[in-house]
């Protein structure tokens, strides 16, 4: 059982500095942190599990790109929503009701502005990235693709991102085609030019790979989609918490996140659409809430987006959803991605210099998220974590729902490392401990 | 820390017994974790009920391995009967290590492919099994 840490090892490492960025324009928020440099050990200070001990030692949590850790303002908007404000939202016409409501839609606005939607209307709440673009595979999906219809996609999908469409096509008897990545996990577009001329009806991609960090460049293929006739759909569940996202910007027609990796709460998450494919698309789940007149033997269908938010949401995580925004926007998303560009630098240089032998997998630092997939020769990556864990580092091992991926890599599993707002050289510093300590244990002469 | 990677274990791991192929088994499976990567091959040459030759491929995580290795040499000249019979305690006895819930499909796949093995088995296999192609030693 974790508890609460005292006198505990200094968390700066020489190696952190604050990060000298103009903050961005977000409201001053409950972090109180607009206007000053981005400092990720400060801000520590506002996530109390980073406080906690594993094992008697400080967590180091090196697991964010899995789920982000939450900041005490969005435990407290969580928290308040289930003290003083709790009623269905859009059923109640007394007071509290109507407070409910207004804090939901609110929520909806603040997480639409967040990623730069023109209308919060096109802003579906839904439980994640998953369920976000299953949404589409199935009402969109069942409505636009059938026989010999074409899906691409790329061969370094999150499974959420895969699985949906491969049912899809099975059911619609459409095609599958895959983008490949280079050696230094790059997709490759050249590629993608060649599968354009087969006329796909979507091209799906994530924005930045949780296994590999590559951050894609989702505008220019958005463009080349478009020109092709494809509509474009965006795994954004990578990006969100750790780039600036203009949905306008980008161009693209569906874009997809989840809460609970940008701070928020798990059970929040949105799906970007626009106005006009929402419209066109028949309900996802049908029950509450999604309809406006229900007779014995036929409905109509509320207003988007309302109409794919059947039953009684997660309205605690939408306001927790909302509060995330806020930590986030006070921070300013360039000074995040300046942060987080920073650390990973840090990493692949330290984990190259300190750990012989080591295998990384993805590019370099500028285009790459906060995420670090890789082996140590001749040590399963099960048995890394383990060790690791004793250390008081959490991380991924294994195949991060990216299967094929490793498949392409002939690779069975990864070692991944992944980081957030709240992570330091620091944090850098263990792992690189932890791993000698696996290399003393496992390697040659032990 | 040590609980887990005794010396024994990384010794099994390092240098699996039974590690190899037979070349015509009369019971064989090949198991796998997809969770984690852990894959291997148990192959079981079996006389008058009898584990006669037994021998594993496969990779995988120091806990899995060494679990394979462990396993085989238990099971070798052992009745069918009783090893059928085994449960996943009587395997965690002989790795004689502290496994935590995460880590037990790691520790259990070696029993677990060789169960799969013995489900699956012609009821009259060729009478004689071969020598194990290579057994033990390498790692």
């Amino acid at each position: 059982m974790a508890e609460t840490m005292t006198g505990a090892r200094a968390l700066r490492s020489a190696g952190d500095p604050a990060v000298e960025v103009a903050t961005g324009d977000g409201p001053a928020s409950a972090a109180g942190r607009a206007g000053r440099p981005f400092d990720p050990v400060a801000l520590r200070a506002d996530f109390p599990i980073l406080s906690t001990l594993s094992h008697g030692r400080p967590l180091i949590y090196l697991d964010s790109a899995a789920t982000s850790q939450k900041p005490l303002t969005v435990i407290d908007a969580v928290d308040r929503w289930n003290r003083v404000q709790n009623a269905n939202p859009h059923r109640g016409i007394y007071e509290l009701a109507e407070s409910a409501t207004n804090a939901y839609e609110e929520a909806r606005a603040r997480a639409a502005a967040f990623i730069g939607a023109p209308d919060a209307r096109e802003l579906v709440f839904v439980r994640n990235a998953t369920e976000a673009i299953n949404l589409v595979a199935y009402a969109w999906g069942r409505q636009s693709i059938g026989r010999g219809d074409v899906i691409v996609l790329t061969e370094m999908e999150h499974h959420a991102n895969l699985v949906p469409w491969q049912i899809l096509v099975q059911e619609a008897d459409a095609d599958l085609e895959f983008i490949p990545f280079d050696d230094e996990g790059r997709l490759r577009l050249d590629v993608l030019d060649v599968l354009l001329r087969l006329k796909p009806k979507l091209v799906a991609f994530t924005h930045v790979s949780n296994t590999l960090g590559t951050i894609n460049p989702v505008r220019e293929m958005t463009e080349m989609a478009h020109a092709a006739g494809a509509l474009v759909l965006i795994d954004g569940a990578q990006a969100v918490p750790h780039l600036p996202v203009d949905v306008a910007e980008i161009g693209c027609d569906f874009y997809a996140f989840s809460g609970h990796k940008m701070l928020a709460p798990m059970g929040s998450g949105g799906l970007w659409a626009r106005r006009e494919l929402l419209e066109a698309m028949p309900p996802f789940l049908a029950g509450g809430d999604m309809i406006r007149e229900v007779h014995l033997r036929r409905s109509s269908w509320n207003d988007v987006p309302w109409k794919f938010e059947a039953g009684t949401p997660d309205a605690a995580a939408a306001v927790g959803l909302a509060a995330a925004v806020d930590y986030l926007a006070a921070l300013g998303m360039d000074a995040v991605r300046a942060h987080e560009r920073d650390l990973t630098a840090y990493a692949l240089e330290t984990l190259r210099r300190e750990i012989p032998g080591i295998a990384i997998y993805g590019p370099d630092a500028d285009h790459r998220g906060g995420v670090v997939a890789f082996n140590l020769p001749d040590v399963h990556p099960h048995d890394v974590a383990q060790v690791l864990d004793r250390h008081a580092v959490a991380i991924r091992a294994g195949h991060h729902c990216t299967m094929p991926l490793h498949e392409r890599l002939d690779l069975s599993a990864t070692v991944r490392a992944s980081f957030s707002v709240y992570s330091t050289r620091a944090d850098v510093d263990v792992l690189v401990e932890g791993l000698h300590d696996v290399m003393r244990i496992f390697g040659p002469g032990a | 820390m040590d609980d887990l990677y005794r010396d024994y274990i990384l010794e099994h791991y390092r240098r699996p017994h039974n590690f190899g192929v037979l070349e015509s088994p009369d019971a064989s499976f090949e198991g796998n974790n997809p969770l984690c990567g852990d894959r291997i091959t148990i192959m079981l040459g079996i006389r008058d009920g009898v584990v006669a030759e037994v021998a594993f491929t496969g990779r995988g995580c120091a806990i899995s391995q060494a679990s394979a290795s462990l396993l085989t040499d238990e099971i070798r000249g052992k009745r069918v009967e009783e090893v059928r019979q085994m449960t996943p305690d009587d395997l965690l006895d002989l790795l004689g290590i502290e496994v935590s819930p995460a880590r037990l499909k790691c520790a259990l796949l070696s029993l677990d492919t060789v169960s799969h093995a013995l489900a699956e088995r012609r009821p009259d296999g060729p009478g004689e099994p071969a020598a194990p192609a290579a057994a033990g030693g390498e790692s």
